[in-house]
């Protein structure tokens, strides 16, 4: 991207008359990002302040748009979910769920009960990972450093849990068409099951704090006000939104995966600012947890990948050189033009991301490839309303708001 | 319908009264607004065909209306009247597929670059580009 010179005209901008013009012009115009620390990513903001109050903000992106769906026409279901890795990547699971959620409804497939109990378990990690870290971030921006690294650590934990899973700590890949790469382990329902019992003290000692922190509400508390109407107006999904009131989780409204067997609740709040967004994202890991707790310890035998007769996930080795079915199913899959079968047919399958609803508008035309294969980000609409959370408030309750978004540049601009 | 998805086809000049009827009827969330170029589709009759993903956050029913449009003019009505989360959305559709929105207040390219001339996901822009990454106008240094 060029060097974009002056913004154009902000709607407070156009000025009716001359004298409008005039005085206007004690305004002073700053220029934050795309490279700056506290955008944590490549998105660029030009704000139009008066002293220290921010009148206008305009949000601007495109600095990171690598033509993830363009990739999405050329790719093979399969070979997309390691995009889908680099879109939201501090949460890269939870996409690659996604991506195989709206895959398997265009193609009919039911997955076995095994494969939607571990895919639950691993989705819910990084939920809380995510949460861990656009927290942090929060924590971090205004100021609380020692908040952020005991966030740090605990996501260090679930690496720790994803490496022993899959063999790679941040882009995991682990997902496919009709099951996952690897199956849980015994070291790896241990290593969950001391996750489980560990991190409620660490998440205790973060809400101790920063939870009652004077300076961390004094700085939160009232920033960034969005109601519910402009939250559903304005398209906000996920943790955005149900800190302004809006009682929607595709976990419970659409369940998906094995999200109805699991007793958990919805965290919503209501004063729709900064310190309720970042009430609502602690809350949410507490319910994740709760999930994860009740999952892992009843995850059902079986196989977990869906079996040969549906021709979509490979063959275990054992089925490969012991099976006829096997060897055949084995030898075409892995070739390019007899892979399984695509119904010409178009089909939207969201899930519940951390961010909001990540979902992917898929058009199939027969082939291995998606013909059209849209991914509807949730970050792009939180970022369009950042300009009316910010009119008002000062300059440095710009990376309070910024990180309460949780605003992800590779999944803004894919 | 498809997969337990309903889906609506509108021709181009009612869509916008039907999606604000909709939206009386409590389809109150704008979940995507999209764009499918079907060139090289089989037995597609029109070339763009416009995704609206409505929802309700009330009953969770969920609705796709479609509206084709061909060229060499595509040109929609905008629905940012009715949803604000339309106007990027419909920023990132002009950006990659050269859908006119009539009616947008801001309809300027959302992630590709203000020079830029082309629709990259019209399917008949090469996956490589075209070389306009070595086009692009540099400021040096005397002239910043």
């Amino acid at each position: 991207m060029s060097i974009a010179p002056a913004p154009r005209s902000f709607p407070s901008d156009a000025p009716a008359d001359a004298a409008a013009e005039r005085s206007e012009d004690y305004l002073w115009t700053l220029n934050f990002g795309p490279q700056h620390p506290a955008t944590h990513t490549t998105l660029r903001l030009v704000l139009k302040l008066d002293g220290e109050r921010v009148v206008d903000a305009m949000p601007e992106m495109g600095y990171l748009h690598s033509g993830f769906e363009k990739i999405g026409e050329h790719l093979s279901y399969n070979q997309y979910v390691t995009v889908t890795d680099r879109m939201n990547y501090i949460s890269p699971m939870a996409n690659n769920v996604a991506w195989h959620h709206a895959v398997e409804k265009l193609l009919g497939i039911d997955l076995t009960p095994r494969c939607r109990s571990i895919r639950t378990i691993i989705a819910e990690l990084a939920r809380i990972s995510d949460h861990l870290l656009s927290n942090g971030a929060v924590g971090l921006d205004t100021g609380a450093f020692t908040f952020f690294l005991y966030a740090f650590y605990q996501r260090e934990v679930i690496y720790d849990i994803f490496e022993t899973l899959c063999g790679a700590r941040f882009t995991n890949s682990w997902t496919r068409v009709g099951g996952v790469s690897h199956d849980f382990t015994p070291l790896v329902i241990e290593k969950i099951r001391t996750f489980v019992k560990t991190f409620p003290k660490t998440l205790n000692d973060m809400e101790r704090l920063l939870t009652r922190n004077r300076i961390f509400v004094d700085r939160t508390k009232g920033v960034g006000v969005l109601s519910k109407e402009e939250a559903i107006d304005g398209g906000a999904t996920g943790p955005v939104a149900r800190a302004s009131g809006v009682t929607r989780d595709l976990r419970k409204d659409e369940p998906y995966l094995a999200y109805e067997d699991f007793d958990f609740q919805i965290c919503c709040a209501s004063a729709g600012d900064c310190y309720a967004r970042y009430l609502v994202r602690m809350a949410e890991m507490r319910e994740s947890l709760k999930i994860v707790a009740q999952a892992i310890e009843n995850i059902p035998a079986g196989q977990v990948n869906v079996g040969i007769d549906q021709r979509t996930a490979l063959p275990t080795k054992q089925q490969v050189y012991s099976t006829i079915e096997g060897t055949i199913s084995h030898f075409e899959l892995s070739m390019s033009n007899r892979g399984f079968e695509v119904p010409c047919g178009e089909s939207y399958g969201a899930t519940e991301a951390p961010n909001g609803e990540l979902g992917f508008y898929l058009v199939g035309d027969g082939s291995d490839r998606a013909y059209r294969a849209r991914c509807r980000p949730p970050s792009v609409l939180h970022f369009a309303l950042f300009p009316q959370l910010i009119r008002g408030h000062t300059l440095s309750d710009v990376v309070a708001v910024l990180g309460s978004l949780n605003i992800i540049a590779a999944e803004l601009d894919r | 319908m498809f997969r337990g998805q309903t889906s609506l086809i509108v021709p181009e000049p009612q869509s916008f009264d039907l999606l604000s009827h909709l939206k009386e009827q409590g389809f109150d969330l704008l979940v995507d607004v999209t764009c499918v170029d079907y060139l090289e589709y089989r037995g597609a009759k029109q070339r763009y065909g416009l995704v609206y993903l409505l929802a309700s956050t009330t009953t969770n029913q969920r609705l796709t209306v479609r509206v084709f449009v061909d060229d060499p003019e595509p040109r929609v009505r905008s629905v940012v009247p009715l949803w604000r989360a339309a106007d990027w959305l419909e920023r990132e559709v002009w950006d990659l597929f050269g859908i006119t929105f009539v009616g947008h207040p801001d309809l300027r390219r959302l992630v590709m670059p203000q020079e830029f001339t082309a629709h990259p996901l019209r399917k008949d822009y090469p996956l490589q580009g075209r070389g306009e990454r070595h086009n692009f106008p540099v400021i040096t240094r005397d002239h910043s």
